[in-house]
């Protein structure tokens, strides 16, 4: 069943197909699980990527067809639940803002999953690999497909299953365990505040479904829809990383690093922003919520940024920087600029994808060695995966003309337009920050002397099957800024997007003068960051040492993450342990003490189980038949007595 | 294919099996042979039962009766609704899947008192299920005790017979209880030779129950059925129980028994008491959210597997009682899902923790570790049942605990209002995630333990048992509609005499 909205006289051909993207998916998931282990061995890797491939190239037609005008598209499979009023059908939305997302998540994936077929090609778990990570693009689909908020949810809650199997992928070591359980429990904590929100949704609106709440959005007190957005956005801060439920996403880089890449950076952490903009309506007219959004964004943003400058690990100063990153995207949403965040969740997952697996590379290069102390020089051994990282270093710099430039430079842009001028400043600070540690991670690792040499001796370029997808990927963060993003606030992706996130009345439009101060005063933030990190580290004018001296207490704090991790995991947890110990002794002393008690008082008790214990079923049976009769007589008549008074 | 007599028929597949098992009495493989034939005849005719049954009616079907005690009202009286008809299959499902798992070699000693037991069990709870009159079931309700008492009590563990004592003399209280409240409702039935129970004919008279009455006959049923389910204070019988349970036991006592509880409140306590339900209601929901978040606590905290999964039947089981006492058709909907979700999930997960036992003669999570590494099947499965056990959308948990909270939020009935109550009681499903995901990964994950090695992974009867679970836990996740559509009329008029006392059916 089909409801098009079309402009024109269009066959919507490739969304009839809509549920096939997320079923080749699935069924190599169940391909991979169900024979991967025993017979199909590595077979498992391409069966998982030509799925994903399949899905992109159907993902494009869906593109096209949206592109081609057909607006909106309901593609109903089936009732799932319905229970009087509530009714949820199994059925997929697309309108522009998904099929953005389906592009992104498939054309990205199949890019990430080619490379994983080279970097996972040694490990003894590769079929299971390949099985979590089909269901995990399945998971995924689900989420930007889906055409109601509990649809959703599944997606929402199926890829923070995939996320916690594929952290703990290398489930024999503490590490990964422990980080796979904080991302789950953190999740579920973010979850709480979703189920809220959908509930209280349903609610006020008596429907789950997008398009329905959005057209009744008019019929809601301002006090109903801010407790809606807020619990919704509470949902976002846990899947994206922000403030304070981010720290499980640092943690989260245990898992092999194509699953950083995918899960990690390009797609799930990016489902906040995308429910967000989604929900775009409820927020505007929320009001004071879309302030909350864009404070936690831009404070996100720097805290995350910080953080950043100061690790060794190469993964945790690129996680560090997606927290960051996904700050600006919810910066963007806040100040009332949805197009620019979906625009920065596309150039992002190109140019942060990349870092990751350049950074992928790197590892797969060095033996597995993740510390950028170790390293240096690698520029020489390694020059695709240097020249590729630094396009993408540039990018996430805001260098123009590189993907990030246009996408940062409208969200900080817009931050300034609608007035938020602290906002502003908090991003311009973000963006020196950014591109300090984006120059100082390049320099330490491909840069100066080989800190290592037997590190630096073994090193070697990656297969083709790891540096392709690594090039594709360096294409799309050089151009797709200026493809779909030029000119500013005039682009493909502005005029494609507008209808389907923009609400009537909160666009703020720029003088040409003022865009183009802004944007010099962005290149030159990132300008500043690059130079300061090129003299402290090629230069070493001033040392980094003595910088670090200097900075003393405030290192300190920064090396330690601001002891956030010490205060979740020790304190919250060890508090929480306390406290339900003594529910448990309170239980077994307490509660079952009494009930103890009453038995003991009934003298029902040692003796009578022993005598019990004669080891003829017939004398239980006979013990409890006559037992009960006896007693169920007693009461009888008493009970009789009591009635008949 | 249609059956006629199908509900008595379902009471007599099991005691026909008694016969051939007193005959071969101390030939253990002729026991099993004839306990999985007839446990398996019985699940076919239930589900045979369920094909019968016509989806969309609200009333009792497939009705039979005759007069058993006609002096005293008392009637055989059968029949199934949309509340009842599915929670049929789930026992004889569950029985079969206890027997075939026990012949596998988990029960040694006296193998046909073992069987016997199980079959005299499937007739108390089928029973249950199916009764529609009171001292009928009373008499089912207490037919499921003897046989779980022995079943605990013998072959059960160390402690197995204080745990045993305990577990008869909490039901026993709790039914005892109720019993006086049949008699009570006996004799408010009409003048002496009109009396009845049949609920039915009690349905059509509810109306001369006066508030006080109504009140007190109201807590005798609710303590008989908060004590089986249980609910929160009455539940420490369940660890203890759970704990000394052989695994076929735990699955059944986890699976049927503590449904008969929340079976007992749609069936007979808030249809004939529509005064009393609302009197006690505020209690419930209260105790249902403690039970929710306490039971969730308290497992987190457990050191023995099997009593991790026994509190958390605590939880899962206030979810139930939630969603029956917010009366609406979501969260009423809700709970039943759950009872059905509960059974097919918890009794998975006491099958896997006792097949790991049996194996590693461990039970202390401390003790244990790195079983991944060595059983890939069974990790996957134990795996899925954790999941679903925690509530993941796609799987059998989601959908009757996103239902109960549903009808929470929007209940009012309540002080503070189902605004407070259901985030509250949300609070249980991160809970869940803890308790369950930090287990799993203690006993399952970690490196390789060389004493591991020899020990094999699933085999073929294992398989065969986890399997039909697995497949009804995703089933009910992505497709629960059918299950609802059976359900919901049948619910909806629950809660129809529920909600409003002046709403008399006279059936016959």
């Amino acid at each position: 069943m089909i409801e098009s909205v079309a402009s024109a006289q269009v066959v919507a051909g490739f969304i009839q197909l809509v549920w096939v993207i997320p079923g080749l998916p699935l069924a190599a998931f169940l391909i991979n699980g169900l024979f991967g282990r025993r017979w199909l061995g590595h077979l498992t890797g391409w069966i998982a990527t030509g799925a994903v491939g399949l899905s992109a190239l159907l993902a494009i037609g869906v593109f096209v067809d949206v592109l081609r005008g057909v607006e909106r598209s309901t593609v109903v499979l089936y009732r799932w639940i319905g229970v009087g009023e509530f009714k949820i059908d199994v059925a997929a939305f697309i309108d522009p803002l998904s099929s953005v997302m389906l592009l992104v998540v498939t054309v990205v994936g199949t890019l990430i999953f080619v490379f994983a077929n080279g970097y996972m090609a040694h490990d003894q778990g590769f079929p299971r690999f390949f099985t979590w990570f089909s269901l995990f693009v399945f998971a995924m689909l689900i989420l930007v497909m889906a055409d109601n908020y509990l649809l959703m949810f599944v997606g929402w809650e199926g890829v923070g299953l995939c996320s916690y199997l594929l952290i703990g992928y290398w489930f024999q070591n503490t590490a990964p365990q422990k980080a796979a359980n904080k991302a789950f429990w953190m999740n579920r904590i973010g979850d709480w505040g979703y189920t809220i929100g959908m509930i209280t949704i349903f609610l006020v609106f008596g429907s789950l479904q997008f398009t329905e709440v959005f057209e009744k959005v008019g019929i809601a007190t301002q006090a109903n829809l801010t407790l809606i957005c807020l619990a919704l956005f509470v949902g976002a801060t846990g899947k994206s990383a922000q403030l304070p439920l981010y720290s499980w996403l640092p943690d989260a880089m245990e898992g092999p690093t194509p699953v950083s890449a995918l899960i990690h950076a390009a797609t799930m952490v990016t489902a906040g922003v995308y429910l967000v903009a989604r929900s775009t309506p409820l927020f505007v007219a929320a009001g004071p919520a879309l302030q909350v959004v864009a404070v936690i964004g831009a404070l996100t943003a720097i805290f995350a940024a910080t953080i950043a400058l100061v690790q060794f690990d190469i993964k945790r100063v690129m996680a560090y920087s997606t927290v960051s990153q996904l700050g600006y995207m919810f910066l963007a949403l806040g100040v009332g600029a949805p197009v620019a965040a979906i625009f920065h969740l596309a150039t992002h997952a190109f140019f942060k994808a990349l870092l990751f697996l350049g950074s992928g590379s790197v590892i797969h290069a060095t033996g597995n060695e993740q510390d950028m102390r170790k390293m240096g020089g690698l520029r020489r051994k390694m020059p695709v995966t240097y020249w590729t990282m630094l396009i993408a270093g540039g990018a996430l710099a805001a260098l123009p003309p590189l993907a990030g430039f246009w996408s940062k430079d409208e969200i900080v842009g817009a931050a300034f337009v609608s007035g938020q001028t602290v906002l502003w400043a908090v991003g311009i600070i973000t963006a020196v920050l950014t591109a300090f540690y984006v120059t100082r991670a390049m320099w330490l690792t491909f840069h100066g002397e080989p800190r290592d040499h037997h590190l630096y001796d073994h090193a070697h370029e990656s297969p083709t099957v790891m540096t392709l997808p690594l090039i594709l990927l360096a294409v799309g963060s050089a151009t797709l800024g200026i493809l779909i993003g030029f000119p500013p606030d005039q682009g493909f992706i502005h005029s494609f997007l507008r209808p389907a996130v923009e609400v009537e009345g909160v666009e703020h439009t720029a003088e040409i003068g003022t865009i183009l101060a802004l944007a010099a005063v962005s290149v030159a933030a990132g300008l500043l960051g690059i130079a300061v990190g090129f003299l402290m580290y090629a230069r070493h004018r001033p040392d980094p040492a003595a910088v670090t001296r200097a900075a003393g207490p405030l290192y300190t704090l920064l090396v330690n993450k601001y002891f956030v991790d010490e205060l979740y995991d020790n304190r919250i947890l060890g508090l929480g342990r306390a406290f339900f110990g003594v529910l448990w002794a309170f239980d077994v002393h307490v509660i079952d003490g009494i009930a103890n008690g009453i038995g003991r008082l009934a003298s029902i008790g040692g003796g009578g189980a022993r005598r019990l214990q004669t080891g003829v079923v017939g004398n239980y049976a006979l013990t409890v038949v006559v037992g009960l009769f006896v007693v169920l007589v007693a009461y009888g008549g008493y009970a009789a007595g009591i009635f008949k008074r | 294919m249609t059956i006629g007599h199908v509900l008595t028929l379902l009471l007599v597949v099991p005691a026909v099996g008694l016969i051939p098992l007193a005959l071969f009495r101390g030939d253990a493989r002729a026991a099993k042979q004839v306990a999985i034939v007839t446990t398996f005849v019985e699940l076919l005719l239930s589900l045979v039962m369920l094909a019968q049954f016509k989806v969309g009616e609200a009333d009792f079907q497939l009705v039979e009766q005759a007069d058993w005690l006609p002096s005293l009202g008392i009637r055989y009286f059968v029949g199934v609704d949309g509340i009842s008809v599915l929670l049929v299959p789930m026992t004889t499902l569950l029985t079969f899947l206890s027997v075939l798992y026990s012949s596998g070699g988990a029960i040694k000693d006296r193998v046909t008192a073992f069987m016997a037991s199980f079959l005299i069990l499937e007739i108390g709870m089928v029973g249950v299920f199916i009764s529609l009159d009171l001292f009928l079931f009373y008499v089912m309700f207490e037919l499921m005790l003897v046989p779980m008492y022995l079943i605990i009590g013998i072959w059960g563990g160390t402690r197995r017979i204080y745990s045993t004592l305990k577990f008869v003399i909490f039901t026993l209280a709790g039914s005892l209880v109720m019993l006086v409240g049949i008699v009570a409702i006996w004799l408010a039935s009409g003048p002496e030779g009109s009396r009845t129970l049949s609920l039915p004919d009690l349905l059509a008279i509810r109306n001369r129950f006066s508030a006080e009455f109504q009140f007190w006959v109201f807590l005798a049923f609710g303590l008989a059925f908060a004590i089986k389910l249980p609910m929160f204070p009455f539940h420490t019988w369940l660890p203890d129980a759970h704990v000394e349970a052989p695994t076929a036991g735990s699955i059944i006592l986890a699976g049927v028994l503590l449904k008969a509880g929340g079976y007992g409140f749609l069936r007979f306590a808030l249809p004939l008491f529509p005064t009393g339900t609302q009197l006690w209601l505020p209690l419930i929901i209260v105790l249902s959210v403690i039970a929710i978040l306490y039971g969730a606590a308290v497992s987190t905290v457990q050191k023995d597997l099997k009593k991790l999964v026994a509190y958390s039947s605590v939880a899962h089981m206030g979810f139930v009682t939630l969603g029956i006492f917010v009366l609406n058709a979501q969260g009423g909907v809700g709970a039943v899902l759950q009872m059905l979700n509960h059974a097919f999930v918890t009794g998975a997960l006491f099958l896997f923790v006792g097949i790991q036992y049996e194996r590693t003669h461990r039970r202390v999570i401390a003790d244990l570790g790195g079983l991944a590494n060595h059983w890939p099947l069974y990790t996957t499965f134990f795996g899925v049942f954790v999941l679903a056990s925690l509530g993941l959308p796609g799987l059998s948990g989601f959908v009757g605990e996103f239902l109960v909270l549903l009808g929470t939020f929007q209940f009012g009935g309540v002080p503070l209002g189902g605004l407070f109550w259901g985030p509250l009681a949300a609070i249980g499903v991160i809970l869940a995630a803890i308790y369950l995901l930090w287990m799993f990964s203690r006993v399952m994950y970690g490196p390789a333990r060389d004493h591991y090695k020899v020990l094999p992974d699933l085999s073929p009867i294992e398989v065969a048992c986890a399997v039909p679970l697995l497949v009804l836990t995703v089933l009910l996740g992505v497709f629960p509609q059918p299950a609802i559509a059976i359900i919901e009329p049948s619910l909806d008029r629950v809660l129809r005499l529920a909600t409003d006392p002046t709403f008399l059916v006279a059936l016959r």
